[in-house]
């Protein structure tokens, strides 16, 4: 360890870390446009320059190791006008569109120059046009005006996802950010080039003129897309709804976190926000004999007095459960409880299938494309409790042995096609509980509408037992419980039928 | 703190206050210390001398209202020299009203030096308080608020919001509401 002075005060750092890291530890946070945390230190903005007593000019902090002794200032008369002029110079060429740029309220230049700019610019050359309004990508645009070269974008494409799609081009007052000859910037982690630009270069199509960033409110969340469990924040516009083509979630950016994501997270989690409103239940249903409007009450008191009629008649082992890995720590507990404690229910599915299977990669992507099954294993889920195979589920049904079916968040029409519709008539009970619309939710006797992750608060676990908390960032729509929840009253009322029961029967 | 009381005593009770006749006459005076110091302010324009100028009583809504150089009135639109609308739907003008009474939803421009423009914008004028913080925020001088519109009627709440199309001519369209 070394001691050094920064700004007066004494800071203990590791002999040989950056000054700019050491003083971000300290509370102090240096101005920088190229230096990341992961991703090196060019030193190409001159924006991190702080004034070190003995030497003799400012020095970039991000490039100068701690000494024991030394002593930096970063707020001195000479480090202001350091960065000062270097703000100038990145602002020669800026075209200060501002209002039409999306990055305004967020954008480093415009935070550094309300801060240390030289408010009256002493350049009276014409500004030098470049390439405006580019698609690189499926995801992202690119503004060359607005950049200021520090080169982060394109170290991420070379050091992170090493597929080398943005390079710069030109030299001198020429130089610019573009695309590899014949590539397009269409990797899978493409949107995190957008987190990292400081100002406007490269912006979000999906995100493009949605709404203001000054909007948005920012909840700490954990993607639900697969079994990672990487920390995002869920950027949600409730306030003026005439924004974001009326949806409520605008944008997911990633959290830091080491342990987990680092600073990325895949497009695939990124973009899905736009879908979290898409075709959801809003009403408790009851759909057969014909589709009626039914109160939380009615509808599980009649589940529950259906289930207890059935299993009476015809025996419990003809109920099956399908649930699937998207429900939280919380709701498996209220699961296991209903389903394992007071049903004793002993046809389970819940492995992944193939339409919660997808892609996997070395960086952040994993196979299952749900949450927490391993939340679901530490109650027993897939260890001591098996799980059925979705053939064998079939043939049970074919064969009769099943009367019943609750379904959680998941479409079985996905996997038997065009088989359901039989399989599904032979059944006295089938309920669907899930926050979207499915093609099964239409064949359910009762269809109950719950939460999704956004609308509710739990834990999920993630493939390396690490259990992770989401916070509610939107009110639940319509009638929608969280799934613990309902679970938890289904419980009450089956329990309830079953106490007149057996008072019936005293009688 | 405390609140602090101070106690007015009425005036007595006596004739000459019961009779109001007193009263009406110092009333009078006032009515017709007026009417003579402006008939006499009146006259003497006439004569070609230079005096305070009288009182004039103005015919409204007949006769159009008199209103100063600096009078916030109902908003319009800016085009620019080609006739688009100046607007690039920075959304400034929203951020900064305080009775949000304007909707702006933008999109892209075809335009790839404009980039950015108003799908639509409209203001409720029923809500607007016409403090012209929206004239003061904006960066393209796209709004101004000297219409020198005063008269700002509807039989219906909604028919108070005006869209763009209204707000760039200066007509409200009957039939956009």
């Amino acid at each position: 360890m070394a001691q050094f002075t920064l700004d007066g005060k004494k800071v203990e750092a590791k002999e040989g870390s950056l000054v700019i890291d050491a003083a971000r530890e300290a509370g102090t946070e240096i101005p920088h446009y190229c230096y990341h945390p992961t991703l090196g230190n060019p030193g190409n903005c001159r924006l991190c320059v702080v004034e070190v007593e003995g030497a003799p000019k400012p020095m970039v902090s991000c490039r100068l190791p701690v000494k024991e002794g030394m002593v930096v200032h970063s707020n001195s008369p000479q480090a202001l006008r350091a960065r000062s002029s270097a703000l100038e110079l990145h602002l020669v060429n800026h075209p200060l569109d501002c209002p039409v740029c999306d990055q305004a309220g967020e954008c480093g230049l415009q935070d550094y120059y309300m801060k240390h700019g030289q408010y009256e610019s002493q350049v009276r050359e014409n500004k030098l046009h470049k390439k405006k309004r580019v698609p690189i990508g499926p995801h992202v645009m690119l503004d060359q005006e607005r950049c200021v070269l520090c080169t982060r974008c394109t170290r991420f494409t070379s050091e992170v996802t090493k597929t080398h799609e943005l390079g710069i081009f030109g030299r001198g007052h020429k130089e610019a950010i573009d695309l590899a000859p014949g590539k397009t910037l269409d990797n899978p982690y493409s949107g995190n080039v957008v987190d990292i630009c400081p100002v406007g270069a490269l912006t979000d199509r999906d995100f493009r003129y949605k709404v203001r960033v000054w909007y948005l409110d920012k909840t700490n969340s954990i993607c639900p897309g697969c079994s990672r469990g990487c920390n995002i924040s869920l950027h949600t516009n409730t306030k003026r709804p005439w924004h974001n083509e009326g949806r409520r979630a605008a944008r997911i950016k990633p959290r830091h976190n080491a342990e987990i994501n680092g600073y990325w997270i895949c497009d695939e989690g990124r973009y899905s926000c736009s879908k979290l409103d898409e075709d959801r239940l809003g009403k408790v249903m009851q759909l057969k004999p014909a589709p009626a409007e039914i109160s939380w009450d009615a509808a599980l008191s009649e589940i529950s007095q259906s289930l207890a009629k059935n299993i009476e008649e015809k025996g419990k082992e003809g109920l099956a459960v399908i649930a699937s890995g998207l429900l939280s720590n919380e709701d498996w507990a209220g699961f296991k409880k209903i389903f394992v404690e007071a049903l004793k229910v002993s046809h389970f599915l819940f492995t992944p299938e193939p339409d919660q299977m997808g892609e996997e990669d070395e960086l952040l992507r994993k196979k299952e494309k749900v949450p927490n099954l391993k939340g679901g294993e530490a109650l027993g889920f897939g260890t001591q409790i098996k799980s059925e195979s979705w053939e064998s589920l079939a043939q049970k049904i074919e064969s009769g042995k099943i009367w019943g079916l609750y379904i959680l968040e998941r479409d079985p029409s996905k996997v038997w096609k065009e088989k359901t519709k039989n399989l599904l008539d032979k059944l006295e009970l089938i309920v669907f509980q899930s926050p979207y619309k499915t093609a099964i939710g239409n064949w359910a006797h009762y269809r109950l509408p719950a939460t999704s992750y956004a609308e509710e608060e739990g834990h999920f676990t993630n493939f390396e037992g690490k259990i992770q908390k989401y916070e509610q960032a939107l009110l639940p729509l319509g009638e929608a419980l969280p799934d613990w929840d309902i679970l938890q009253k289904l419980e009450r009322h089956y329990k309830e039928v079953q106490s007149h029961a057996l008072t019936g029967a005293s009688k | 703190m405390a609140i602090k009381i101070k106690e007015v005593t009425r005036p007595p009770k006596n004739f000459q206050g019961q009779i109001y006749l007193w009263e009406v006459w110092l009333g009078l005076l006032v009515t017709f210390r007026h009417l003579f110091v402006n008939l006499g302010r009146h006259t003497l324009k006439a004569l070609g001398i230079k005096t305070e100028p009288g009182a004039v009583t103005i015919q409204y809504p007949e006769d159009p209202a008199v209103l100063g150089k600096r009078a916030r009135t109902r908003h319009r639109l800016l085009k620019r020299d080609d006739g688009t609308p100046r607007c690039t739907a920075c959304l400034l003008c929203e951020t900064i009203c305080p009775a949000k009474c304007i909707r702006i939803v933008a999109e892209e421009s075809p335009d790839v030096i404009v980039e950015k423009r108003a799908k639509s914008f409209s203001i409720d004028l029923g809500l607007c308080v016409f403090c012209g913080y929206c004239a003061e925020a904006c960066p393209v001088d796209a709004i101004h608020m000297d219409s020198t519109d005063v008269a700002i009627t509807a039989y219906d709440r909604k028919d108070m919001i005006w869209n763009m199309a209204e707000l760039l001519e200066g007509k409200k369209n009957p039939a956009s509401a």
